[in-house]
């Protein structure tokens, strides 16, 4: 500060005055920055709790009509036809069948590969698998939709297992494994590589293998990354709408049969949107209480990823 | 604990002709290269049995090159190479026939800073024996090790507690335990007091001195003190401009730092470089 | 001899066994690699083989058709376009600045860790609730309806965070000498951010930003709350006029029964793929031109 009214005293007294850059003037732009940069800043915020009291309000709205433990523990969603039956967990299994086939299909998957990548791979081929992974990561939701109801169905599910429903839990959980894949594989690796290299010699020098240091040693000792890339995998699964929307059906059912037509929360919410509804109603605000519940659940598994991520930077960093 | 310190018998004695020596290594003509920068050029010198062996030199000169061509360690280095021979107990470690993984698993390697993993300590001197297939009582093996390592009245308390939560000096002898646990012959050391107090380095140099009755052990130091009063054989290391380490003398540690045959050493031990 | 046979005993030389382990597990991550590979590449062929046929100029330039073959891309691409010009209006000086704001004027500290975190929560939040939010806010209380602005809006909101976040990262990367010798010089701290840290951390920042476009553009979910989803025939005229874009009109295809509005819906695929593999390959290009070090 006086460094800069030093200067800006000098440069008045040699030179003819520079009024636009004027001490003031710089001072009250300084003010108005600063202002300008907040309120930006502020927009996240609002954005948060913009997201609360809507799902919020309506939710509560909901609940004046149905009862709080018929929707949670309820076993039959069927808001949109008499009698109408408000028990949400139908959806959430739905949810958390394509969830955990897709978890099936990324945790071991995408484990693996971060494990070659991170241990065995060399640069060479790093650099062609990493490009791989990003186009997989950056592919648009609604593709792998179309991937899961016109191809992984009729070409792989229903020749396999006769009598595969056209939408099915299966089909959707596939592509939506395939969609978080590259998630679980970057983020583990990420783990893998922030493992000191010293760990690795100690083992080696110990006469490990390099399966050894790497399942013994580097694994576990990354374990908490690899745990939070699990869990992002899960949530992501369950946020997914697309992909469950075009291939996992419409059939609010609660079951365990991977072949069957299914819903699943975000599906729901998805094909209300596009029915004819009326917004004022309490079926339309059944999608609120369903997104509330969405909400909360990936809200959940998080802020555990995250307590896992740090965790792991207090080991190492 | 200070009050109990004493200098170390002097081990020097122990040795007069080291030509005389059974031989653990033997370095022939040994070249070491990282990408085409070379680090080692035509090492040769045997590494006797059950004695102490000293490698000094100043910061860069190649010690750790060399001590980490003893297990193969710098195979891991990619762009690594090495020339030459080096034998173990007569047989090429580089060459064709040869295992990195079972040489590894004689030869033990305790490094600068201190590496347990982040296991319980008890997993960590368990870790060798469960990977090379040990079928007797591991509990038998972890306090044995931890013993000789002279860790154990300090960690039997607590072998369930994290390797990472010990001290570094305790840390240090928890590796050196690991690497006892495995029955090696050898013990490779890279500067392993580098990182410890005074204290701490007293007591890994008595343990030092300990080993030596059962073990044949390789140490990297730059602390001539330390080599001095570990060692029975001394090679010193020195590289040119060129950054290519070589070995200028070999010998008895009392002869080479009392009658030094080469000027250079004579100029390091007395402090005038490096 | 005796002492060998004792280690023989209590150490089984299973050397040639862990290896083999060693051996298949490397198939295993041959085997995972490829199939992950290999998964991609049938997407993206099986897509090629079923759309390549339907491209057509006469695709990209008619409207939509109750006839597959009639059917067209001409209002989702211009929606799209009107979508991505609102994004970049909106959510990039936002984010921009957001980073700029935490990463140059708040000090690390409880604050920081709190809107870090905030932020951070924001970018897991599944983007269907963002579509729930923008009905309520855009469509709802701002009386926007099912138009081009509330949809636009929207997605600007979902894109915020990750927008931030990239943008931070490219601050972070600018080395704070830069700054040391800036506010040496007597400069204020917004001269030092607008001469000297914004244009160092522009490349970055460029790269980031269209990481974000590129997942803006595929975002399909909110959107289906928010636009009314029927036939769009026309181009929006004004920012309160309805709209369609590029996914939700593959969504439709997809959605319907017959093969031939699958077969078109693979044709909008490519375009959208090649759409977005384009703003993908600029990135890179930022990012190794900011990797380098290159300036403007
Ligand atoms: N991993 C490596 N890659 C490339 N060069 C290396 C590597 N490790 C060591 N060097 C080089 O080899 C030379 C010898 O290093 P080193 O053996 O570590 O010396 P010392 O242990 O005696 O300090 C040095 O010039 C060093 O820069
Ligand atoms: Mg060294």
């Amino acid at each position: 500060m006086t460094t800069t009214s030093a200067q800006a005293s000098l440069g008045g007294a040699r030179r003819p005055p520079r009024p636009a850059r004027s001490l003031a003037r710089r001072r009250a732009t300084e003010r108005v920055v600063n202002t300008v940069l907040l309120a930006a800043a502020a927009v996240s915020v609002l954005t948060t709790f913009g997201i609360v009291l809507v799902l919020v309000f309506e939710t509560f709205e909901f609940f004046r009509v149905v009862p709080f433990f018929d929707f949670v523990l309820g076993t039959e969603w069927a808001p949109l036809f008499e009698p109408k039956h408000f028990g949400v967990l139908p959806l959430v299994g739905g949810t958390l069948l394509v969830a955990g086939i897709a978890g099936l299909i990324a945790m071991p998957l995408g484990l693996v590969i971060a494990i070659y990548l991170a241990e065995y791979a060399g640069v060479r081929t790093r650099s062609i698998v990493k490009p791989f992974l990003e186009v997989l990561a950056g592919i648009p939701t609604v593709v792998f939709g179309y991937f899961a109801l016109t191809f992984v169905t009729p070409n792989l599910l229903q020749p396999l297992i006769p009598g595969t429903d056209v939408f099915n839990a299966a089909a959707a959980g596939i592509v939506v494994g395939l969609m978080v894949l590259p998630l679980v594989a970057t983020i583990s690796e990420d783990a893998m590589a922030a493992v000191p290299r010293s760990l690795r010699e100690g083992a080696f020098a110990l006469g490990a293998t390099d399966l050894e240091v790497a399942v013994r040693v580097v694994v576990p000792a990354a374990l908490s990354g690899i745990a939070a890339s699990f869990i992002l995998a899960i949530s992501r699964a369950i946020g997914e709408t697309m992909a469950v929307a075009i291939a996992a059906g419409s059939t609010p059912v609660l079951t365990l049969d991977p072949t069957r037509s299914i819903q699943t929360m975000t599906g729901y919410i998805a094909q209300v949107s596009l029915g004819d509804t009326p917004q004022q109603s309490l079926e339309f605000r059944t999608i609120f209480a369903v997104g509330m519940t969405l909400f909360v659940m990936t809200l959940a598994l998080n802020v555990v990823s995250q307590l896992f991520v740090r965790r792991f930077r207090n080991v190492y960093q | 604990m200070v009050s109990a310190m004493r200098a170390p018998e002097p081990v020097a004695e122990r040795v007069s002709d080291p030509a005389k020596l059974e031989r653990v290594f033997e370095l022939r003509g040994l070249s070491a290269w990282y990408g085409a920068a070379q680090a080692l050029r035509n090492i040769t010198f045997d590494i006797p049995k059950n004695r102490v062996t000293a490698i000094i030199g100043p910061s860069g000169c190649g010690k750790s090159t060399l001590i980490r061509c003893l297990d193969r360690m710098n195979d891991l280095i990619p762009g690594f190479r090495a020339e030459g021979h080096v034998t173990y107990h007569d047989e090429d470690i580089y060459g064709p026939a040869a295992d990195p993984v079972l040489l590894r698993r004689h030869i033990g390697m305790v490094f600068q800073k201190p590496n347990p993993f982040p296991k319980s300590v008890f997993d960590n001197v368990a870790f060798g024996p469960r990977i090379n297939g040990y079928t007797g009582n591991m509990h038998e093996v972890v306090e044995g090790s931890l013993r000789r390592a002279v860790l154990w009245d300090e960690v039997k308390d607590k072998l369930g507690a994290s390797g990472l939560a010990l001290s570094g000096g305790q840390q240090q002898r928890l590796c050196i335990a690991r690497a006892l646990a495995v029955e090696p012959d050898v013990l490779l050391m890279d500067e392993p007091c580098s990182a410890l107090d005074p204290i701490a380095t007293y007591r890994i140099e008595e343990l030092i001195t300990d080993l030596a009755r059962d073990y044949s052990i390789v140490i990297v130091t730059h602390n001539m003190q330390q080599a001095s009063r570990v060692s029975d054989l001394t090679a010193f290391l020195l590289a040119g401009e060129e950054r290519t380490g070589e070995l200028v003398e070999f010998g008895p540690t009392r002869d080479l730092f009392t009658r030094p045959a080469d000027e250079r050493t004579e100029a390091y031990i007395t402090g005038r470089f490096g | 001899m005796s002492a060998a046979v004792a280690e023989r005993m209590r150490w089984r030389p299973t050397v040639a066994g862990r290896r083999r382990s060693g051996r298949l597990f490397l198939l295993l991550c041959y085997a995972a690699t490829a199939l992950g590979i290999l998964a991609l590449v049938v997407l993206l062929a099986d897509t090629l083989i079923k759309g390549a046929p339907g491209l057509s100029w006469q695709f990209l330039t008619s409207y939509p058709s109750r006839f597959a073959e009639r059917s067209g891309l001409l209002a989702a691409l211009v929606g799209t376009f009107y979508v991505a010009v609102i994004v970049v209006a909106v959510a990039f000086p936002i984010g921009i600045a957001s980073a700029v704001w935490l990463e140059e004027y708040v000090s690390p500290g409880p604050l920081r860790r709190i809107l870090e975190t905030n932020i951070g929560n924001l970018a897991g939040v599944p983007s269907i609730i963002y579509g729930m939010l923008g009905l309520a806010v855009f469509v709802r209380a701002l009386s926007l309806q099912r138009s081009l602005l509330a949809g636009g809006l929207t997605i600007a909101i979902l894109v915020l965070p990750i927008v931030i976040i990239n943008a931070q990262e490219a601050l972070r990367a600018v080395p704070s000498g830069l700054r040391h010798a800036s506010f040496a010089l007597g400069a204020t701290r917004w001269e030092t951010i607008r001469h000297h840290v914004l244009p160092a951390a522009l490349p970055g920042i460029l790269t980031g930003t269209i990481l974000a476009l590129s997942r803006a553009i595929g975002e399909a979910a909110p959107i289906i709350l928010i636009s009314s989803i029927a036939f769009i025939a026309f181009l929006p005229d004004s920012l309160l006029d309805s709209f369609t874009i590029l996914p939700i009109q593959i969504f439709i295809w997809v959605s319907k029964p017959q093969a031939a509005f699958h077969a078109i819906a693979a044709s909008a695929i490519i375009v959208l793929l090649v759409m977005l593999l384009t703003m993908n390959a600029v990135a890179i290009v930022l990012r190794d031109r900011a990797r380098r070090g290159v300036g403007w």
